[in-house]
């Protein structure tokens, strides 16, 4: 079960796509996930056949649970099993109790270079440590070994864990949509709340004269049929991006007390859902992507979103987060960071304005752009060269 | 029964031996006691002193210094119906008595089709902690316990100093009698009333709830100095003491178990090849699903118990040793 999000614990599987003997590629989908964001497409990570399936539809596992095997190519069975955490099952079967990998860790739990968490799980075969009486129990009580922490002897799961997993043992149920809106309620607090506890923010913010990127995008799109129109926020969004390359400290994660750098850009586009929530999904890999595919993959990723079939990767790859409340008439937005990210980035609404050029007022279109940003993952310094940079890029839109 | 004659005494362990000498030799003309130096120097440990004024030399007998011809005359009147008591100054010199108590007193009931029976006992010092070095101090009723047609004992308290002796001596098989031997100037309360007591049972010296150290002999004292201090520190032990070594009262070391699933066995034999061995293998065998740690052992160091008060101290199982066992297995990770 993939973590897609410091904020998510657990996750009910729906349904699987693939099944066993079938073939997989990385990066397809193979099983849906309900999670508090909606139905998530889980995407799989290795290449190889679909060995046995683990986990059963309408079970709800924590993060970190083994959902499947898969053989990889050219691997015999032997290999498979070594080759991922296998998973518990309710009889509390022996040989098959994962690492601490089966616990809800924080994502700063995560080996090192592995700032896509999900990316980072299943690899570790260590065995943890339970006792007999407590194995014996589980299988009494009908408590799944992959839910109990140990709190014994180098982690061991003792009896009295096993009692207390089963005392707090919840039914395992696909939420309800109701259910569900409450849910990431929950999960926006507790995400949130641990932000603001843990990450020292700073704030920066400047306005950006948006004249000659709003010129050149409304000659491209003259040229275009209405519905493949480029959005300003896309190039906000580029231009982000852009920057991240030049000044990469706000690319990535904080995790295990240093900063990690995201492997690629991807931006996590905040978008805010129709029942209430909001969701930050992945655009992946900006920086080499035109604005014309950019605007096509936000469509599709909004519209996703809002139908809650997003896939795993696009919310547990962010590397930044992109927040734009201009629609709302939002001068600037000063936004949380969601942890383990180190940065959010805000746009306010794009309003033509009294604007200093050459030591004459002109009128102006102009966008606040603000930076929250991890104090521990950088300063102010460069934060401030961000946005110049955010800015720079703005100026030569058709570089972007 | 007058309640003054009831009323509790204080006494040593030492003393509540003689006493049950004395008992035995009053209960049963065919008792008599025999070894070296018992008679005009009172035993080594001064077991018996006095009691050759009091009893006379044909019951009191003092013997050269060979263990094998002693032993083997004890077996020997035990077989023509006489009770003797045969004592061997320490289990490291029954080891020239080894052939007498292994190939004769263990195997006669069995190699003559039940026709004769050996019901001698042999009582032997055992142990270190007295700086009595590498030759007088070692542990081995482990050893013993690994023969049928043995009972070994091994008494911990003031109770069982002053009532094995009676019961073993109506066994009609041989029993040997383990005292450590710092037990001997240990003072304790001694019921008025009491008397013989059973050898077939382990005791609860102590109950708790998580953690059961099993073990018997002086250590049983370690242990419930061990206790005091874990209960300080919010653990709550149980201290078993065996009692009988031979054979293993297995219904409370299982109960036990199944009581707090945690075990810690004590012996001050070296832990290859050991009772604790046999003990950890059985609880293995029989209550594996019961257990939540690991079975543990704190035993001797694997070296001949060295004479230096702080060496000797650093080889044997110790209160603090016994305690940061049990800490080991019952230490909790942040839930």
């Amino acid at each position: 079960m993939p973590l897609l999000g410091a904020d998510m614990e657990a996750g009910t599987l729906v349904e699987w796509l693939k099944h066993p003997g079938d073939q997989v590629r990385r990066g397809d989908v193979i099983a849906v996930v309900d999670t508090q964001k909606g139905a998530i497409e889980i995407e799989v990570y290795e290449d190889g056949v679909i060995e046995r399936t683990l986990v059963e539809p309408g079970e709800k596992v924590p993060v970190g649970t083994v959902l499947a095997m898969i053989r990889g190519a050219g691997a015999g069975a032997e290999a498979a099993s070594a080759a991922s955490v296998p998973a518990t099952d309710a009889t509390g079967r022996p040989p098959v109790v994962p690492s601490p990998s089966a616990e809800a860790r924080p994502p700063a739990e995560k080996p090192a270079g592995g700032p896509p968490p999900s990316r980072a799980s299943g690899t570790e075969a260590v065995r943890r440590r339970t006792t007999p009486v407590a194995r014996r129990a589980a299988a009494e009580l009908h408590v799944d070994m992959a839910r109990v922490t140990g709190t014994g002897p180098e982690g061991a799961v003792t009896l009295d864990d096993v009692e207390r997993a089963a005392k707090d043992a919840q039914p395992a149920e696909v939420p309800q949509a109701a259910d569900r809106s409450a849910a990431m309620r929950a999960a926006i607090a507790a995400a949130m709340a641990r932000s603001k506890r843990e990450i020292p923010h700073f704030y920066l913010s400047t306005t950006i004269d948006l004249s000659r990127a709003l010129a050149w995008l409304s000659a491209q799109n003259a040229e275009r049929p209405v519905t493949e129109r480029v959005l300003p926020f896309v190039l906000l969004v580029k231009a982000v991006a852009r920057a991240l390359v030049e000044v990469p400290a706000f690319n990535g994660f904080w995790i295990d007390g240093a900063f990690r750098p995201g492997e690629g850009v991807h931006v996590g586009c905040a978008i805010a859902l129709r029942g209430g929530g909001l969701v930050a999904p992945a655009l992946h890999d900006v920086p080499g992507k035109s604005p014309t595919t950019l605007m096509a993959e936000l469509r599709d990723l909004v519209s996703r979103a809002r139908s809650g079939s997003l896939r795993s990767s696009e919310l547990a790859d962010p590397t930044i987060t992109v927040t734009n409340l201009g629609d709302m008439g939002v001068e600037s937005t000063f936004g949380v960071i969601y942890p383990p990210q180190v940065a959010i980035v805000g746009f306010g609404r794009i309003a033509e304005r009294p604007w200093v050029v050459e030591g004459a007022v002109a009128v102006r279109p102009l966008v606040t752009a603000t930076l929250s940003a991890d104090h521990r993952a950088a300063d102010g310094h460069r934060g401030g060269l961000l946005l110049a940079a955010i800015d720079r890029a703005l100026l030569t839109p058709e570089a972007l | 029964m007058a309640t003054t004659a009831m009323a509790t005494r204080r006494l040593t362990y030492r003393d509540a031996l003689r006493e049950a000498l004395r008992d035995a030799l009053t209960r049963d003309p065919r008792v008599f006691l025999m070894g070296e130096d018992v008679g005009r120097y009172g035993g080594a440990y001064a077991v018996s002193k006095g009691l050759l004024a009091e009893f006379g030399p044909a019951r009191i007998r003092d013997t050269p210094l060979s263990e094998s011809a002693f032993v083997g005359a004890g077996i020997g009147a035990a077989l023509g119906g006489a009770r003797p008591i045969v004592e061997v100054m320490t289990v490291n010199f029954c080891l020239l008595a080894l052939d007498q108590i292994v190939n004769n007193a263990a195997t006669i009931r069995h190699m003559s089709g039940g026709q004769f029976s050996v019901p001698v006992v042999i009582r032997m010092a055992t142990g270190a902690g007295r700086q009595l070095a590498a030759q007088h101090a070692h542990s081995l009723e482990g050893w013993l316990a690994h023969i049928p047609g043995l009972r070994i004992v091994a008494p911990a308290t003031i109770e069982d100093a002053r009532g094995m002796l009676w019961t073993a001596l109506e066994d009609p098989d041989p029993v040997l009698i383990f005292e450590h031997q710092t037990l001997y100037n240990m003072e304790g309360d001694l019921a008025g009333d009491a008397g013989p007591v059973d050898l077939d049972r382990a005791a609860v010296r102590r109950a708790g709830a998580q953690v059961s150290v099993i073990t018997y002999g002086a250590t049983v004292h370690k242990a419930l100095v061990a206790a005091d201090q874990l209960a300080t520190e919010g653990v709550d032990i149980e201290v078993i003491d065996l009692r009988t070594l031979r054979p293993l009262d297995m219904t409370t070391i299982e109960a036990t178990v199944r009581k707090t699933r945690r075990v810690v066995i004590v012996d001050e034999g070296w832990r290859s090849g050991s009772l604790s061995a046999e003990i950890a293998a059985r609880i293995g065998e029989t209550l594996f699903f019961e257990l939540d740690a690991p079975i543990t052992r704190v035993c001797t160091a694997e070296v001949p118990i060295p004479y230096p008060k702080h060496l000797e101290d650093a080889a044997v199982p110790q209160a603090e040793t016994i305690a940061a066992a049990v800490r080991a297995i019952v230490a909790r990770e942040p839930a």
